[in-house]
């Protein structure tokens, strides 16, 4: 049985678009209320995605969508070269974002129960269930009900139960929260060996850290839409360089050569950097005499990049949408 | 095998035996199922302490004597004579106590010693056993004038009665008995099926708020067909219902053995007792999943076991009301209401239920068994729709237009937990 099901998953997907996940114009609406606002998303097989957004974005509703939890009102989703994400339920594994297991079963057990979900044979779930606790140092807790354990536990025998059936993609919908640090670096450790063995992870949050660190390719939402997808280095270029100069005069002709946006905060400095670049400006300061004493480009990070985009597209949502669909 | 089966989710089937699986083992070696096979004991033992208690109540509260003040020879006579007439009728004959012997030419004023309520007279004789004078309330002069006045015959010296032994003969049944006690099986295995589905249907109810509670149900839906929890949850609670049914059956018939009763005491039903027990057993099932299937769908739409707590009520209440129906029904054999009975899909399981004690024909339970599944499954299919719909989303919902029908009672338990995503 356990070889039948290996092959199986072997055999399971092919798509030649090199895309784990295509979605076009997803739409939902509950009610009154536009969850999601025609969102399109490219995820390649074999990376790591960040979804980011503020809470109340559509991140959750988005991914259910992509899982086939709920369907969409209207738009394209492809899930593994595959138009209904069902077809490909076993090759999917997800944690959702609330969390949750039943309290008596014991810890392996519920590793068991989750991949016989996704037609792991139970005996090989539970094989497979105490051999991922004891590589993740939870060897202990094996036999121990769900209810015993630490939140923190409990959480990584729920995220072991999501890929104890080997699958190609991981969905994981706030993965960080509810972690203390020490996890959270475990976790990090996790989901690049996971990306290392081609697995494609995708997971949404709203700590940028993570996503900075982890992600190739983020998308961010925004009231329901996608301001912005692409690589991390793209977000970042959305926003300018900064300058930061500290000179030794204060008043003088170079002055007029600061670009208008330019802000002082105690002997600093602060502009975006002039799309001619630095060295006009420089030519200019020191011919007007400003005495640099330090002057330095500082690229802007993805939270910044995050910030303004998110932000932005809150601010558009609120002027342009009707004013029930915004309360 | 094409590829979307490889990789596709599990089967309908295969799904709920994996949800069945889990919530039969949960239940089996939780330290809560002794209470579960325990249960049936309590309202047996209250049902003997209260017919108990009741007996020796009503055996104090009705013991009614019947006075005598006669001259002394007659008192004599007329006690000899109630003991000889109870020997042979049995209780219908009143107790009798001497009150007082009167001499010769004395008066005694019944009325007043009556009217005084004094000890447990009910009635009071007087006069000779010639001509007695009885003095009691209307309604008891009615009921014991014709005793007293046999009492009176027997005590009485001019001609002293006599009565004759009779000779008994018994025959195992007749016609009307036969009819009659055909209907007492219907009645009594309608009864049985309704009280087994009273008690394990409902607890259905709150099968769905365990895994909403623990956010289990997300994993579940992104994992499997909707329809497949919901028949998984209903098939391990009937597996479990079974589990019970099989003890107890096994306690009451060892104990109805070990106490010298069988089922010979029964009409033989219609389609024979082997067969009876089939289709009371398939009937059963049928009956507890139509039933479950709906208190199901309410208790899935419950947000807290609070709510199932207050849904428990008008859900017993609904199935006494079927169970009155199909009662009705079986006094109304080949009339309009037995069909509508055996129609209507949460009847149909009691009405056949009868039927099969009633009438020996076999293939309108093919029929019945045929239509229920069919509604079992409608009424699975819908219920997962609803809760896919109502339940599984992540967007605030409000009250946009008047509820209607199972709608309202939708509405009633709008899902607290839902917020924008």
């Amino acid at each position: 049985m356990l070889g039948l099901y290996r092959e199986q998953m072997d055999n399971a997907t092919s798509d030649t678009t090199g895309l784990a996940i295509e979605v076009r114009g997803l739409v939902k609406r509950f009610d009154d209320t536009l969850a999601v606002d025609g969102v399109d998303l490219s995820v390649k097989r074999g990376s790591i995605y960040g979804i980011l957004g503020p809470n109340g974005a559509g991140k959750t509703t988005t991914l259910r969508m992509i899982l086939g939890i709920i369907d969409p009102d209207a738009g394209m989703r492809r899930v593994l070269g595959h138009k209904d994400p069902q077809d490909v339920a076993r090759l999917i594994g997800y944690l959702p974002e609330e969390r949750g297991l039943y309290p008596a079963m014991k810890a392996y057990e519920a590793i068991a129960f989750m991949g016989a979900l996704r037609g792991l044979p139970l005996a090989e779930g539970r094989r497979r269930g105490r051999e991922l606790l004891e590589n993740h140092d939870l060897g202990h807790a094996a036999d121990r009900q769900i209810r015993q354990l630490s939140k923190g536990m409990a959480q990584i025998v729920q995220l072991l139960g999501t890929l104890v059936h080997d699958p190609e993609l991981v969905i994981l919908d706030e993965p960080f929260s509810g972690l203390d640090a020490i996890n959270q670096g475990k976790l990090e450790v996790l989901i690049r060996s996971l990306a290392d063995k081609g697995t494609t992870v995708i997971f949404s949050t709203h700590v940028i850290a993570h996503a900075e660190r982890l992600c190739e390719g983020i998308a961010i939402i925004a009231g329901g839409k996608v301001p912005f997808a692409g690589r991390v280095d793209d977000a970042r270029d959305r926003i300018p360089a900064q300058v930061r100069l500290e000179t030794s005069a204060s008043e003088g002709p170079w002055k007029a050569a600061l670009p208008q946006e330019t802000r002082r905060v105690g002997q600093f400095w602060y502009f975006p950097l002039p799309e001619t670049g630095i060295e006009p400006l420089l030519r200019a300061l020191i011919d007007g005499n400003a005495g640099i004493q330090s002057l330095s480009i500082e690229r802007a990070g993805l939270h910044d990049a995050f910030v303004a985009i998110a932000g932005e597209a809150a601010a558009a949502d609120l002027v342009t949408r009707p004013l029930s669909e915004v309360a | 095998m094409n590829q979307s089966s490889q990789s596709g989710r599990l089967s309908l089937w295969r799904a709920a035996f994996v949800v069945a699986r889990r919530d039969f083992t949960a239940i089996l070696f939780s330290r809560a199922f002794i209470f579960f096979l325990l249960g049936p004991l309590f309202p047996i033992v209250v049902l003997v302490l209260a017919s108990t208690v009741g007996a020796q109540v009503q055996t104090s509260a009705i013991t009614a004597d019947v006075g005598v003040a006669m001259q002394g020879d007659d008192v004599d006579a007329m006690l000899a004579a109630r003991n000889d007439l109870a020997s042979h009728i049995g209780p219908a004959i009143p107790p009798m106590v001497e009150l007082k012997r009167l001499e010769p030419g004395e008066s005694f004023d019944a009325r007043a010693v009556l009217e005084g309520r004094e000890g447990s007279l009910a009635a009071i004789v007087t006069g000779t056993p010639e001509n007695p004078e009885l003095t009691a309330p209307a309604g008891n002069l009615a009921r014991w004038e014709g005793t007293i006045a046999m009492i009176a015959a027997g005590a009485s010296r001019a001609e002293p009665a006599a009565y004759p032994h009779v000779t008994t003969s018994a025959v195992a049944t007749s016609g009307a008995s036969e009819n009659r006690g055909r209907l007492g099986t219907a009645q009594s295995g309608q009864l049985m099926l309704f009280l087994l589905i009273m008690l394990l249907a409902s607890m259905v109810l709150s099968n769905l708020v365990e895994e909403k509670g623990n956010k289990i149900i997300e994993i579940l839906a992104a994992a499997i067909p909707m329809d497949a929890v919901f028949m998984g949850k209903l098939f391990a609670m009937l597996a479990i219902s079974v589990f019970g049914i099989a003890v107890w059956g096994t306690a009451g018939a060892t104990l109805l053995a070990l106490g010298g009763r069988s089922l010979s005491e029964f009409a033989n039903p219609g389609v024979g007792w082997p067969l009876f027990f089939t289709l009371g057993a398939l009937y059963f099932g049928m009956g507890y999943l139509l039933l479950g299937s709906i208190f199901l769908t309410i208790g899935s739409m419950a947000p807290t076991v609070r709510d199932v707590q207050t849904m428990a009520m008008p859900a017993t209440m609904t199935q006494v009301l079927v169970f009155f129906f199909a009662s009705l029904a079986v006094t109304r054999t080949g009339e309009w209401i037995e069909y509508a009975a055996i129609v209507f899909p949460l009847s149909s399981p009691f009405a056949m239920l009868a039927r099969a004690a009633l009438d020996e024909a076999i293939w309108p339970h093919v029929l019945a068994l045929g239509w229920q599944l069919v509604c079992v499954a409608v009424f699975i299919k819908v219920g997962a729709g609803l809760f896919r719909k109502k339940v599984m989303k992540s967007g605030p919902q409000a009250v946009r237009q008047r509820p209607r029908g199972l709608a309202l009672i939708v509405s009633m338990f709008r899902n607290g937990s839902d917020k924008p995503a």
